[in-house]
């Protein structure tokens, strides 16, 4: 268990200000685990490529989800592809943010009404932090995606966070 | 006075103390949250069947040993062909020599058999002195040879 576990009751000038460090710590090197699943996954690349360039945000996309801290589930998750989300979800290290980016991942798209084996939205499976809309997303949208999710990590608190529901703690 | 060895213990011992109190910092701050479905082995998101730590099969180690000394000698090769115009007739022989020694070498190993990968008789190792005599439960003797 260590001292980033706890919760503290109250708000005082150290707490506020070991958060404003691990704040800004976290939000500015997002380090997204490096995996598609559909078409959005080519806006993603277009956005981690130089016209867009996701460097500049301190994020580069890492081969293992050991490494990594934020999930882009971009594109449709079909319901043989969920258990892996899930299964990837669960071996990133905390704290883990999850982007969900496209009409798929939010809630099935096209596939909501007769698609026999898509998941409809991936937050059925893991906690989604952000969702972007569109079919695909422009890369613009993505990056204003991540810019709410760092908005987001910017006003977390040691105080007064509430408890992260942990996937492995639900099965 | 630390003598010059002295120093390097000195350095020594700080750099240990250096890295262990960065470890039991982090140890102490960091999140901690293991569970049963992020401690098992990462397999690209696939359910991992077996142990990670498998045998390879020893036959790799002789073709990656022979692949290892061909590949250094296209290395050699290279910056060779760039300048062998101005080098003239006598790195082009001490070339030919060395690729010889190399060629001498392939020779032998297939010789060897070492380029098959299916060996359909192994040789076994003999041994010249007979094998110490081995007594069955009804004392009939049995010469073992190998």
């Amino acid at each position: 268990m260590g001292l980033l576990d706890k919760q503290f009751e109250h708000s005082n000038i150290i707490i506020t200000s070991v958060d404003s460090l691990l704040n800004w710590a976290r939000l500015s090197s997002l380090w997204p685990m490096s995996f598609g699943l559909a078409c959005c996954a080519i806006e993603m690349m277009a956005t981690a490529a130089s016209h867009y360039d996701l460097d500049r945000f301190g994020m580069f996309m890492r081969p293992s989800p050991r490494q990594s801290d934020l999930m882009l589930v971009a594109g449709t998750v079909t319901l043989k592809m969920a258990t892996r989300v899930k299964r990837l979800y669960d071996q990133m290290p905390e704290p883990r943010y999850v982007i969900s980016m496209g009409s798929c991942s939010n809630c099935g798209g096209p596939y909501w009404e007769h698609g026999y084996h898509v998941l409809k939205g991936v937050d059925r499976v893991i906690p989604v932090d952000v969702y972007i809309p569109g079919c695909p997303p422009r890369p613009e949208a993505l990056l204003e995606g991540i810019m709410k999710l760092q908005e987001k990590i910017r006003n977390e608190s040691l105080a007064q966070r509430p408890q992260p529901k942990l996937v492995g703690e639900l099965v | 006075m630390l003598t010059d060895f002295g120093r390097v213990l000195a350095f020594f011992l700080v750099g240990m103390l250096f890295v262990g109190v960065v470890l039991l910092l982090a140890r102490l701050i960091r999140p901690h949250h293991p569970y049963e479905a992020k401690n098992r082995p990462y397999e690209c998101g696939e359910e991992p069947i077996g142990e990670p730590w498998v045998k390879f099969n020893i036959r790799f180690y002789v073709v990656a040993l022979i692949f290892l000394i061909f590949d250094v000698e296209v290395v050699f090769l290279f910056p060779w062909a760039t300048v062998f115009a101005q080098l003239g007739w006598f790195a082009f022989l001490e070339m030919m020599v060395f690729i010889g020694i190399l060629l001498v070498g392939l020779a032998y190993v297939w010789v060897k058999g070492d380029l098959e990968w299916d060996k359909p008789q192994p040789r076994l190792p003999h041994l010249e002195r007979p094998q110490p005599v081995a007594h069955t439960a009804v004392g009939a003797r049995e010469e073992v040879t190998v």
